[in-house]
């Protein structure tokens, strides 16, 4: 065990902090090994929360502390964890950095707490936190691990945000909480006014469809086929 | 393969370890929550009485806040002693009905005169509560809030988030009434068609949040008896 451990020293001192390895850890999840398009873990968690673009961002950022976080402590513990119970310690781990992120939250940003309400708690259940400790931190070292965590989250918040904009644009005509087009005053295209809003959008009305989940299913499945027709090593050809 | 000895002890570690760290962040960070929770029921309250006044920053919500009258209603509607912001719905809810304390706060300023009431009820999958500004006829609701502690945002959780749902308590034309004298029938949160006839009495519900929509109703239902008892003292 001593040995291994002095080489894997020798080895890391050699390695770059950002080398060309460490900068596809961070830019792969976000096209080539996207979590939720490619993975597709993560899917739960991404279907509930884009109805509106705030909490989806929030949601975004919180999954890469607890993604990266989780990463780099399980990364640490690698060696040291009896494998008989190393799914048990994962999840106490990433329960841990989860309430410590409820706890902050509560404290210092009580209005996001209260937005995100239920969805901080499901962060424990997001699989790609899961995934990647199984899939990645229980092989690396921990600045690799670290890495990943980022990439991974950041791969998944932007999807979140991505179809969060898209159903709260076409589901309530806002963005973000901005109005943007509905049938008064307080929307930049006042589709009811008899000016021009009206003329070019006086037919136009809000997407009830996109304020349920399944619109999520369906934002997901267009943006798979998307990226899919332009990103050829990801299609089976077999 | 660990021994089970190593298992149990590295388990035992890991627990403590981060019971631990999570005790003491607990612990130290409460003050500054007991503190935002104080002064968001504050402004939930202020918000019912004019929703302009949500952007006041934190010590205009105090002052405010403190020329506000503070009265204790029990079941019958006769009142009690205590402040208002004292009573802690969430445990009063567990209470045999019989001893339930429920909070009234009295508004006056800007020639109004307004009554705030407070419900609690269910939703999807906790709880929700409001508060309503009733006028001084006891029946025309002034303004309103909800909150709620685990709806879907984006679906239950609009009762809070969308104003344009909470503006139709008190915007519409004719202003909603919340007991119908005639019909004996509190406000529903109607959910479909328009039926006109029953327009003051009724409030378009949330696509997407027929439960917790339902809710509101039943929590309006439950909600109003000990003040509406005490009203009616008032009013002889």
């Amino acid at each position: 065990m001593a040995d291994t451990a002095v080489q894997e020293e020798k080895i890391a001192v050699q390695e770059p902090w950002l080398g060309k390895k460490e900068r596809q850890l961070l830019s792969d999840p976000l096209n080539d090994n996207n979590p939720i398009t490619v993975q597709v873990l993560g899917i739960c968690s991404a279907l509930a929360v884009t109805t509106l673009v705030v909490p989806s961002a929030v949601m975004a950022v919180a999954v890469v502390f607890v993604c990266a976080f989780a990463n780099l402590t399980v990364s640490l513990l690698r060696n040291s964890m009896p494998k008989q119970v190393r799914m048990i310690v994962q999840l106490v781990v990433i329960a841990f950095l989860v309430t410590v992120v409820e706890l902050v939250l509560k404290a210092f940003a009580f209005e996001v707490y209260k937005q995100l309400s239920v969805f901080i708690g499901l962060i424990i259940t997001n699989c790609i936190v899961m995934g990647r400790l199984e899939a990645f931190a229980m092989a690396n070292r921990p600045w690799r691990s670290f890495l990943d965590g980022i990439g991974n989250g950041l791969g998944y918040g932007g999807i979140l945000i991505i179809v969060a904009t898209i159903r709260e644009i076409f589901g309530k005509g806002t963005f973000a909480g901005l109005k943007i087009i509905g049938a008064t005053e307080a929307y930049a295209i006042n589709t009811a006014d008899g000016s021009w809003g009206q003329t070019l959008f006086g037919w136009y009305a809000n997407n009830g469809l996109m304020v349920l989940p399944a619109a999520a299913m369906f934002v997901i499945g267009i943006l798979i086929w998307i990226q899919r027709s332009y990103n050829q090593k990801l299609v089976d050809i077999s | 393969m660990h021994s089970n000895k190593y298992v149990f002890l590295y388990t035992l570690a890991l627990t403590t370890v981060v019971a631990v760290v999570l005790a003491f962040l607990a612990t130290s960070l409460k003050p500054l929550q007991d503190k935002n929770e104080a002064l968001f029921k504050k402004k939930d309250i202020l918000t019912a009485i004019n929703p302009d006044f949500k952007d006041k920053n934190d010590e205009e919500i105090e002052a405010l806040f403190g020329s506000v009258e503070q009265l204790v209603l029990n079941p019958e509607g006769n009142v009690v002693e205590g402040k208002a912001e004292d009573v802690d719905m969430k445990k009063e809810e567990k209470k045999d009905e019989s001893e339930r304390l429920y909070p009234l706060y009295v508004y006056k300023g800007e020639g109004k005169e307004l009554y705030v009431v407070s419900a609690r009820g269910n939703g999807l999958w906790d709880k929700i509560w409001g508060s309503f500004a009733l006028e001084n006829d006891f029946r025309t609701i002034a303004g309103v809030t909800f909150d709620h502690t685990g709806e879907t945002p984006g679906l239950g959780a609009e009762i809070k988030d969308n104003d344009d749902f909470k503006a139709q308590f008190y915007n519409q034309d004719p202003k909603n009434k919340i007991y119908n004298d005639e019909t004996g029938q509190y406000l529903v949160i109607r959910k479909g068609g328009e039926t006109k006839a029953n327009a003051a009495y009724e409030v378009d519900a949330i696509s997407g949040a027929t439960v917790t929509c339902d809710g509101v109703t039943k929590m309006i239902e439950k909600g109003m008896k000990p003040y509406f008892a005490y009203f009616n003292t008032l009013k002889k």
